[in-house]
């Protein structure tokens, strides 16, 4: 445990990318190789399954540091993670553990059986045993949500370097379902592995465009297509079976019950990229309505009526069992073409392409975007082929411009995480008459400087306090960006905001100067 | 009538027309210690203690309008007693003592009990009310032994050197800066400090204060000059193009808000060190409880939570709202004087 401490540590003291690598591959260099294992899957968010309720650890922490709940709860909200407060209120341990990481994990494990007491127990024996980073590590093995910034990409260039196999080869190999429990670093890493039918391709994303559009040279070199706001995906049916993956690799096959014809549409060994979209009538249902399928449990036929979703097609990664990402995108559309004529199906839309051979035609083509439900252009060169993880160079995104509406703060959150201990989450409103009627809060936007300065001006001008909220003074306006807009029963406002961030602080605004309900409503009723 | 009141323009002793650590102008003003939140421009008259005279001087330009007494030094003012201890906070700073009538007030400023080896050692006063400040007042707060955080920064500035770094150490200029340059290895390199540092610490040393030696960061040196050197800057010069000349470095910050991983993500730093000059949650109430005081008022930080602790455990305790800022303050502090160094 000590030496996987010390590379959260090390993970958690830099920002550079290349101090990241190294410290990753030292520590596979000396870790055992069951815990080599478990670091991947940890820092592919693989954790254990969880055997003790947070509410329950928050609880003993606070018997055993002596405190009243009240003040643990306090505490929590200004520390902003589980894990780490539970660690800094508990006693300093009285011995020190020098168990491996596979061996909590196998503790925690261990709790699943055990009733409520036993659990109490043992959970009070670890704590007892571990201290400092170490104690913090355990308590995220149980909480989950271990951010390190580490992300996939960073870890599959660790991986590649200390393995010696290529980058883009590890990416595939760790996509899908697998967990140590079931497979060895040696069969994951460094075996061609045809186990998992259901593994999908690392997903290629985009940039947002930088600069003009006529930096990226000829016209007649670039696709364009419209850019879809569903949940991107990947449909794949191999050995007749089907496994449909959202880019958060999930498996989530079942939710979309009409997917199940792609059985009859899909050749064996085919995968398609695309995007999980609400499609009626020949177009796009807002996000919102995709938003009623993602949680429900059980999807009624009432639902799957009023709410048909569709799959939007990009791309085909495999064709006829074989990887076709190194082919150039006109041959894998031409055969994405062919598979979508073959059999005409509502659930397989080909996500169409928009002609254009200036420049300044596809810029008025994305004026149009909002009419389609769209959130902008897709920019692919034309002979791309398929990478993974987020790349700059072929693929661009340029999307269209948001909605903005000035707004006045009314209400102040602490932040959680990177943001724990600042007021960081705000809440807006909008005139109604003489009131001010909230409609929604946005976080992100301002940079560090200015999220300073509106936290002392929040500390400063609070009227009311209740619990981590806290109402101030109607004074502060900003710009907040959308970028869509729909109906709402569940908001006082009867509007919700699809994205909605803040674009600037508008120190040059006074109060009397933001927006208006009618203002939303009017964009409501045209965009909506 | 109370013998401190807490008024719109700061503390205020109406028996002797006097006002400590006010935020708005006044006659005369009481000052614990010269950090900007507690010492304001445009006061009459200012007293403070002699050893942090001079600090005060520099820092708001005053020429004669300022007196000091010693530590324990008996005023009468009006017939009100009053008198400056130790809080441990920075060099000079005090907790002010008011007596009248045999009832003992005592306003702590700022304030901390662990030793830094510098700041002349918290001193614990006997009172019937106690004035206390909260900055970290929760109990995630717990200060490490002194000696352990200096080991790490030590490492620390031994494994840039190793990677030809320069090790950049945020810190604020009065009190921070000179309690790591106290404290750390000086023999494992060459410090450098910031213009603004510089200032507050050769103030410190014409008062006698012992000091390894630094060497002032200028505009015309070159990367070279920094080879394998510490270079000590306040908070205010992080992400400012002043650190590009150090490229490549290694950042790291010194603060009790370090103690939290998420403030310390949130600052961009490579390294939290967690270095306060502030009473952690185990000071805080010891502190308390060694005054004896039945009644507490809690200043600036977490002072709801810290009163309501305070009152489950029989003390009349409650929350007071004053323009104080603790650590956030000195995070961003810059006066107008420091701005001056910054420009050159």
């Amino acid at each position: 445990m000590k030496r996987f401490a010390q590379l959260f540590t090390e993970l958690d003291q830099t920002t550079k990318t290349l101090d990241k690598i190294k410290a990753l591959v030292s520590y596979f260099e000396v870790a055992a190789t069951q815990d080599r294992i478990w670091t991947i899957a940890i820092l592919s968010h693989r954790r254990p399954r969880r055997t003790v309720s947070a509410g329950y650890l928050g609880t003993w922490a606070t018997e055993r540091a002596g405190l009243p709940m009240w003040l643990f709860e306090e505490s929590y909200s200004v520390v902003g993670d589980l894990a780490e407060t539970i660690s800094l209120v508990l006693p300093e341990p009285d011995e020190r553990s020098d168990e491996t990481l596979t061996f909590w994990i196998n503790f925690i494990k261990s709790l699943e059986p055990l009733d409520i007491e036993e659990k109490k127990v043992k959970i009070n024996w670890a704590w007892h045993r571990l201290g400092g980073v170490d104690r913090f590590v355990f308590n995220k093995l149980i909480t989950g949500g271990f951010r390190v910034g580490v992300s996939q990409q960073l870890m599959v260039k660790a991986l590649a370097k200390y393995a010696g196999v290529k980058e883009n080869v590890i990416a595939h190999r760790l996509m899908g379902n697998w967990s140590p429990e079931t497979t060895t670093y040696e069969t994951l890493v460094l075996t061609e592995d045809t186990q998992d039918i259901s593994r999908p391709y690392p997903f290629y994303l985009a940039y947002a465009l930088e600069g003009t559009v006529e930096e990226l040279g000829d016209p007649k070199e670039w696709q364009a297509e419209r850019k879809w706001d569903g949940i991107r995906g990947q449909v794949i049916v191999r050995n007749g079976e089907l496994f449909v993956w959202s880019r958060g690799e999930e498996l989530v096959t079942d939710k979309y019950p009409e997917y199940a014809a792609f059985l009859e549409l899909l050749p064996n060994g085919t995968a398609l990229d695309g995007e999980i979209l609400p499609f009626r009538d020949g177009l796009p249902l807002s996000f919102n309505h995709l938003q009623t399928r993602i949680g429900r449990k059980s999807i009624t036929s009432k639902l799957l009526q009023e709410v048909p979703v569709a799959f939007v097609a990009y791309d085909v990664l495999e064709w006829d069992g074989v990887d076709v990402r190194s082919w150039p995108l006109t041959a894998r559309r031409e055969k994405l073409e062919t598979l979508a004529a073959a059999k005409p199906h509502p659930v397989l839309q080909l996500s169409a392409t928009i002609n254009f051979s200036t420049w300044d035609q596809l810029r008025e083509e994305r004026t149009h975007s909002r009419k389609y439900r769209s959130e902008g252009i897709m920019l692919k060169r034309k002979d791309s082929i398929y990478r993974d993880g987020r790349r700059r160079g072929d693929w661009w995104k340029w999307k269209i411009d948001p909605f903005t509406i000035d707004a006045v703060m009314i209400y102040a959150m602490s932040g959680h995480g990177r943001r724990a201990n600042l007021y960081t989450d705000y809440t807006f409103a909008v005139w109604s008459g003489d009131q001010l009627v909230p409609f929604t809060k946005a976080y992100s936007g301002l940079t560090d400087e200015e999220i300073r300065e509106v936290d002392r001006w929040v500390k400063q001008n609070t009227t009311e306090r209740f619990g981590p909220v806290r109402s101030v003074k109607p004074e502060l306006v900003f710009e907040i960006a959308f970028e869509g807009i729909a109906k709402s029963t569940r908001h006082k406002s009867g509007i919700a905001l699809r994205f909605p961030r803040i674009y600037r602080w508008r120190k040059d605004k006074v109060v009397s100067e933001a927006n208006t309900l009618q203002d939303l409503q009017q964009l409501l009723n045209t965009h909506g | 009538m109370n013998l401190l009141e807490f008024t719109a323009k700061g503390i205020y002793c109406p028996a002797a027309d006097v006002y400590l650590d006010p935020w708005q102008p006044v006659k005369k003003a009481l000052i614990t210690h010269g950090h900007s939140d507690h010492a304001r421009w445009g006061h009459e008259q200012y007293l403070c203690t002699t050893a942090a005279e001079p600090i005060i001087k520099h820092r708001l330009q005053l020429t004669d309008n300022i007196q000091s007494v010693a530590f324990g030094e008996k005023v009468m003012i009006n017939g009100v007693q009053f008198s400056f201890h130790p809080a441990g906070h920075i060099p000079g700073s005090a907790q002010i003592r008011v007596e009248l009538n045999g009832e003992v007030w005592v306003f702590s400023g700022d304030y901390k009990l662990q030793h830094d080896g510098l700041s002349e050692p918290f001193e614990p006063v006997k009172c019937h009310a106690f004035i206390t400040e909260s900055t970290f007042g929760l109990p995630v707060y717990a200060w490490q032994p002194q000696t352990d955080v200096f080991d790490e920064v030590n490492r620390w500035w031994r494994k840039s050197q190793e990677e030809g770094k320069v090790a950049v150490l945020a810190g604020y200029a009065l009190g921070k800066s000179q309690r790591i340059l106290k404290n750390v290895d000086a023999s494992l390199g060459k410090i450098m400090v910031h213009g603004a540092i510089e200032a507050v610490t050769n103030i410190f040393r014409e008062q006698g204060m012992v000091l390894p030696p630094t060497v002032r960061v200028l505009s015309e040196m070159k990367r070279a000059d920094f080879e394998g050197a510490l270079v000590i800057c306040p908070p205010s010069a992080i992400g400012s193009p002043w650190l590009r000349k150090f490229e490549p470095f290694s950042l790291g910050i010194a603060s009790g808000w370090m103690g939290l991983r998420g403030t310390r993500r949130r600052r961009g730093a490579d390294r939290g060190f967690v270095l306060s000059d502030h009473a952690d949650w185990r000071e805080l109430n010891q502190a308390v409880s060694e005054t004896g005081a039945e009644k507490v008022f809690v200043t600036h930080g977490y002072s709801e939570i810290f009163a309501r602790w305070l009152t489950e455990h029989g003390l009349d305790a409650r929350e007071v709202k004053t323009q104080y800022e603790g650590e956030l303050s000195e995070m961003a502090e810059a006066t107008a004087a420091e701005d001056k160094a910054l420009e050159t």
